[in-house]
């Protein structure tokens, strides 16, 4: 799943995927802006089928963040 | 003396070609860029022609995330401005001031990405739609982006007049020039708007030719049946003389004069006696302060609908009676309408006209019309020095802009 989230977020970002890390932050470290981060978690939604609110969506800053966050909710599911 | 606008840099995306050399061996050779629609799949629509962009990787011009972020009518503005800015050979320094401005032509925006993200919408409701819908839509983002891509802080706009939007543009940009709020403006126009909605639209309009890709596009002929949707863009790096000649730069053409005007008659159909584009060039020539007799070559409107070639027609003899026709052509028969675009391309090949001494063709010109009775310079280029040159450009609502241009000497 890891390395699925880490493509994912590489594509949406036009990154390589090699600049991905686990602790990569999406603002500071992949220069993502606000509606960057809104089309991030659209695509997180559909590929994983689950979804985020938006306060959840507020709390996912890093690459990590964001795949514990889908990991539980898949879990869950 | 009054400050003077020059051309210092050129940069052309078009169906006939992704840079100013092809372009310009295309229209002078008598090339067209029109083929089936391939951008979508059009059964069932009136018409299914186009001028489309071929090989155009956004990759070679943004990264990749820029490329995702944009839709194709910015992407091409961000291509044909950087080859406009490398032409002029403008440092970074330059471009990042106040006194730069940017000035771009758009009709309809992002269109591809709106019907995309409406289809989005039907099928997977409100939460699904991109936060990207708005700004690759809207069609200010050509001139928007380039600010941000270059560090323009100085007046930021963008017209929509329809087909005339990138002359109203060019014409406004050397205003600014003129009168001191601008030493440098980028200008041009940008569109791509070849989609089903689009096609949809202008097809009931009975706007569009209906027929096979090599006759679609046939300005001024008898059996003219409509215009061929093209895209594209052009962009030109306007600058104020001094301004250019102090740091040496490549001088293309002086842009003398600018005229624009409104029907004031209907939304859609030209005022069939042409009052406002007889206005609209009569302005430019008083502007310009020459007399009719001195314009060497007219880049026609000509989009090969009925009403407008016959009226264009009407007005250029109004304005210019028997005796002192210019060469005239439209070079809408090889790189089809580029709608908000179309007046910017169209002046590109007017520069390059000038800059190399040929008067472009009229392509597929076969039978003449008793109603454009004018020489077209049918099929064939024709070589002859212009010293200057006029392009028109009208729009839906009545819009008329006209630009007269000089080869620069000093």
């Amino acid at each position: 799943m890891e390395e699925k989230v880490k493509a994912i977020i590489a594509e949406q970002l036009g990154l390589q995927l090699e600049e991905i890390k686990i602790d990569s932050r999406f603002v500071e470290d992949l220069g993502a802006d606000s509606l960057d981060l809104v089309d991030l978690v659209m695509k997180l939604e559909d590929e994983f089928e689950v979804s985020i609110d938006d306060e959840q969506a507020s709390n996912l800053r890093t690459v990590k963040d964001a795949l514990d966050f889908i990991e539980k909710l898949s879990r869950a599911v | 003396m009054r400050r003077r606008a020059v051309i210092t840099g050129l940069g052309v995306i078009s169906p006939v070609g992704n840079n100013v050399k092809d372009f310009w061996n295309n229209i002078v050779s008598g090339v067209s860029g029109i083929d089936w629609v391939k951008a979508f799949e059009s059964d069932g629509y009136p018409s299914r022609v186009a001028g489309e962009v071929k090989d155009f990787d956004p990759t070679t011009y943004m990264d990749r995330k820029e490329a995702r972020r944009t839709s194709r009518f910015i992407q091409f503005a961000v291509a044909s401005s950087g080859d406009a800015v490398a032409d002029s050979r403008l440092s970074e320094e330059l471009l990042r001031s106040e006194k730069v401005a940017v000035i771009f032509g758009v009709g309809m925006g992002g269109m591809d990405f709106l019907e995309a993200q409406h289809c989005v919408l039907l099928e997977k409701g409100p939460q699904r739609v991109s936060p990207f819908m708005i700004p690759m839509s809207i069609p200010n983002m050509a001139a928007g982006t380039l600010a941000v891509k270059y560090g323009c802080r100085g007046k930021n706009l963008t017209i929509v007049t329809a087909c005339a939007a990138s002359t109203n543009a060019m014409g406004e940009a050397m205003k600014m020039i003129r009168n001191g709020e601008a030493d440098i403006v980028i200008s041009g126009g940008s569109e791509s708007t070849i989609t089903p909605l689009s096609f949809a639209g202008f097809g009931s309009m009975t706007a569009l030719s209906k027929s096979p890709p090599e006759k679609a596009s046939r300005p001024f002929d008898k059996n003219r049946d409509g215009f061929v949707i093209a895209e594209g863009s052009a962009t030109f790096i306007i600058e104020e003389l001094e301004h250019a000649q102090k740091r040496n730069a490549p001088i293309y053409a002086e842009i003398l004069g600018y005229g624009t005007s409104d029907d004031a008659s209907h939304i859609t159909a030209p005022d069939t006696n042409g009052r406002g584009a007889i206005a609209s060039m009569r302005s430019a020539l008083e502007d310009a302060e020459i007399e009719a007799g001195m314009v060497d070559y007219i880049n026609a409107h000509g989009t090969s609908t009925p009403l407008n070639d016959a009226v264009e027609t009407r007005a250029i003899k109004a304005v210019f009676g028997k005796e002192t026709l210019p060469s005239i052509s439209s070079t809408k028969s090889m790189h089809g309408h580029a709608l908000g675009a179309a007046g910017a391309i169209e002046a590109a090949a007017t520069i390059l006209a000038m800059k190399n001494g040929w008067i472009p063709p009229t392509i597929n010109y076969e039978t003449p019309d008793p109603e454009c009775d004018l020489d077209y310079t049918p099929n064939k280029a024709i070589k002859k020095n212009i010293d200057y040159a006029l392009s028109n450009s009208f729009g839906f609502g009545g819009h008329n802009a006209t630009l007269i241009f000089r080869d620069f000497t000093e």
